[in-house]
């Protein structure tokens, strides 16, 4: 038996994903990676191995096939002291607009999937008594705007059940972290257009949801800029919001 | 399309940036690319990593696929940065046996390039310590390279400026070390004659080096600070020093671009004059520096690049043979001396014999100097390039931005040989380059 603990990465091939994995594996820590293609894992738990000399396993999981959850929860061959969902989809708009089932992925896959599954870990962790939960959640989530609403109210909804669970938790000794990265740098935001001061690497993401579990910290942007710059975009009252081109 | 440029800023090209995500996605891009290069983490300095049409950028890649800390071999994918190995293996004990003078370098670019460090005249350069290369052709093939498997395409990968293919994964060899220091030695030399002598003299020193004043003049011209270095063993280190001191990330900051008018003769006068004092006051002895500022000295300042304005800069990097090296080296540092905008300093040391069919060391010393772009200085710089030529020289094509095609041609004897490897592995001619363009593909677009 080794006596490392144990990190479930779930969205392991995501960049926020990988850089996370990094962050724990780096400080001793063996790695779970999950994804919707396990083989496809299998690169990234060597490299784990090969830089940090930890243990690393890769698992399938899928976001939207909630039906599945039971059995990859009971499927671990350990229960993990740490679990991070860094899932999520920005999807378009555009298209979610006109098309309910594209819509519908986005909802699903921000804010259904990801809350049922750290939901089923908080179940878990509470009977332990021990362990760790953090959801990464988004800015977009802190008010909705026009540019991109779909995808920010999942958001939102996945950070208020974040929110509840960490008060439930926290009388059982479980920790509920959420992380709201802001502008980063992956494939996922490749070609669009960021704001250099706003925007961070993955891996300073990953580096704060690690730091986040060592703190016990409850709410984290990444960059503290988004804590201000969202802020004044919180209080900006209805009536000027709306007419704001954002 | 994306305007890129390399370190130096010029030139600036406008190409379409792909960013390949899986090597599947790399035999996408090569199949659909009428004219493409790879590119790693962009610190070439002129146009070596831009392609012709598209540019394919690397630095996805950065898996580590096995390490065996038994041997110090290691397999990696090409976008893994030299930054990104010392700070990992080395707290382990390990670190690359060969680095250039910035760690923020991708494996497959120092492949490409062939990189030099301090220690080029006793070990050679990066591809000495390759082993095997995974590459992907112009023609859409996987080929594994190595000494036993077809060693010429081996050869012509290793310094072939990523014209041979794109490298997507090696094997290297990595050096054991005790400790992250290194014991260094300072000589300081009046002038040239002396800076060459002391180079000579440091030949069994693993690493040497010399930081040149090139505003000096007259009996001064080429008073320069010699460093001498040697990794540092375990029981060398006071008590209580950490083995390996990780590296920091740059403390200093060029936020913006600084007018050109912040280096002139003046300033760049009292710099060295400070510069060489304080190094003189240290010579002698010697004392412990860490691998960071010893082997990186400018990596302490992010974006260093913008000293030199939004024009940019060029990098003027030659090697002289040994023979008649004194005369045409001074002949050079002369004009430059006179010429007054040169580099704050210029870089001499003393290489061996290159490894690769395209690498730049040969044996005898190599002269790196910075000009910021101006309008004469494309004519200053093809007059140093005539006494290079004319002392059999060449220049170090990573740093290249403006070489002429008979500058080119004369110093790489074995440029046909190249174009025949080359033309065997991409008869369609898909990997091209702003470089190849500029210097030796017969295709004009």
């Amino acid at each position: 038996m080794n006596s490392r603990k144990i990190v479930l990465v779930l969205g392991g091939s995501s960049d926020i994903g990988r850089a996370t994995a990094r962050s724990f594996a780096k400080a001793g820590w063996d790695v779970q990676l999950a994804g919707r293609d396990a083989a496809a894992l299998e690169p990234d738990a060597a490299d784990l191995h090969a830089r940090y000399g930890i243990s690393a396993s890769t698992h399938r999981f899928d976001v939207l096939d909630t039906a599945s959850f039971d059995g990859f929860v009971a499927g671990l061959a350990a229960l993990p002291d740490v679990v991070t969902s860094i899932v999520g989809l920005l999807g378009s708009q555009e298209t979610a607009e006109r098309d309910l089932d594209h819509a519908t992925t986005i909802m699903r896959s921000n804010y259904e999937g990801p809350a049922l599954i750290l939901g089923l870990f908080a179940e878990k962790f509470l009977a332990r008594g021990s362990g760790s939960i953090v959801g990464v959640s988004s800015v977009a989530g802190d008010r909705g705007r026009a540019s991109n609403y779909v995808y920010g109210s999942a958001k939102a909804g996945f950070s208020a059940f974040l929110s509840g669970l960490r008060a439930r938790a926290s009388r059982g000794g479980v920790h509920v972290g959420t992380v709201k990265p802001g502008f980063v740098r992956t494939k996922m935001t490749e070609g669009m257009k960021l704001i250099g001061p706003l925007t961070v690497e993955a891996q300073v993401v990953g580096d704060a949801i690690f730091g986040a579990v060592e703190r016990r910290t409850d709410v984290v942007y990444v960059s503290g800029k988004w804590r201000l710059v969202m802020l004044i975009i919180k209080a900006l009252p209805e009536a000027v919001f709306k007419k704001l081109k954002f | 399309m994306a305007l890129i440029s390399g370190w130096g800023r010029f030139p600036v090209v406008d190409t379409d940036l792909l960013t390949p995500r899986s090597f599947g996605a790399v035999d996408d891009a090569i199949a659909a690319t009428s004219g493409g290069v790879a590119r790693g983490n962009g610190r070439a300095y002129g146009d070596a990593g831009i392609g012709v049409n598209q540019t394919i950028g690397m630095t996805a890649f950065d898996r580590i696929r096995s390490f065996d800390p038994a041997t110090g071999r290691i397999r990696l994918e090409a976008g893994v940065l030299l930054s990104d190995m010392i700070d990992t293996f080395g707290p382990r004990g390990f670190l690359p046996y060969v680095v250039p003078g910035t760690r923020f370098v991708s494996v497959g670019g120092a492949i490409a390039a062939d990189v030099h460090g301090k220690n080029h005249h006793c070990e050679g350069g990066f591809g000495r310590y390759v082993d095997k290369i995974l590459l992907r052709t112009g023609s859409g093939e996987t080929i594994e390279v190595s000494r036993e498997e077809n060693p010429d395409v081996f050869r012509a990968t290793i310094g072939g400026m990523g014209l041979t293919g794109v490298i997507l994964e090696a094997t290297l060899r990595l050096r054991p070390v005790e400790t992250g220091w290194i014991r260094e030695r300072v000589i300081s030399a009046s002038d040239l004659h002396a800076a060459m002598r002391a180079l000579d003299a440091g030949d069994s020193a693993t690493y040497s080096v010399a930081w040149i004043d090139c505003v000096a003049r007259g009996s001064d011209l080429g008073r320069s600070l010699i460093y001498l270095g040697e990794h540092a063993r375990a029981s060398e280190l006071p008590q209580g020093a950490e083995a390996f001191s990780r590296g920091q990330d740059p403390r200093l900051n060029v936020p913006i671009d600084l007018p050109s008018m912040t280096l002139n003769r003046y300033s760049v006068r009292a710099f060295n004059e400070l510069y060489y004092r304080m190094g003189a006051r240290r010579a002698g002895g010697s004392h412990l520096v860490s691998i960071f500022p010893y082997f990186f000295p400018l990596d302490g300042v992010g974006g260093w690049n913008r000293i030199y304005g939004r024009r940019g800069f060029l990098q003027h990097q030659c090697v002289i043979p040994q023979d008649g090296a004194l005369a045409v080296l001074g002949d050079i540092l002369d004009r430059v001396s006179r010429r007054g905008d040169a580099s704050f300093l210029a870089v001499l040391k003393k290489l061996g014999q290159g490894d690769g069919l395209m690498s730049f060391p040969m044996p005898g010393y190599t002269l790196a100097l910075d000009f910021p772009v101006t309008g004469s200085i494309m004519n200053f710089l093809d007059e140093i390039d005539r006494l290079v030529v004319a002392a059999g020289g060449r220049l170090y094509l990573a740093k290249d931005a403006r070489q002429s095609r008979a500058t080119f041609e004369a110093g790489y004897p074995a440029l046909q040989r190249f174009k025949e490897i080359r033309a065997s592995l991409d008869p369609s001619r898909k990997i091209r380059s702003k470089l190849s363009q500029r210097l030796f593909d017969e295709v004009q677009p």
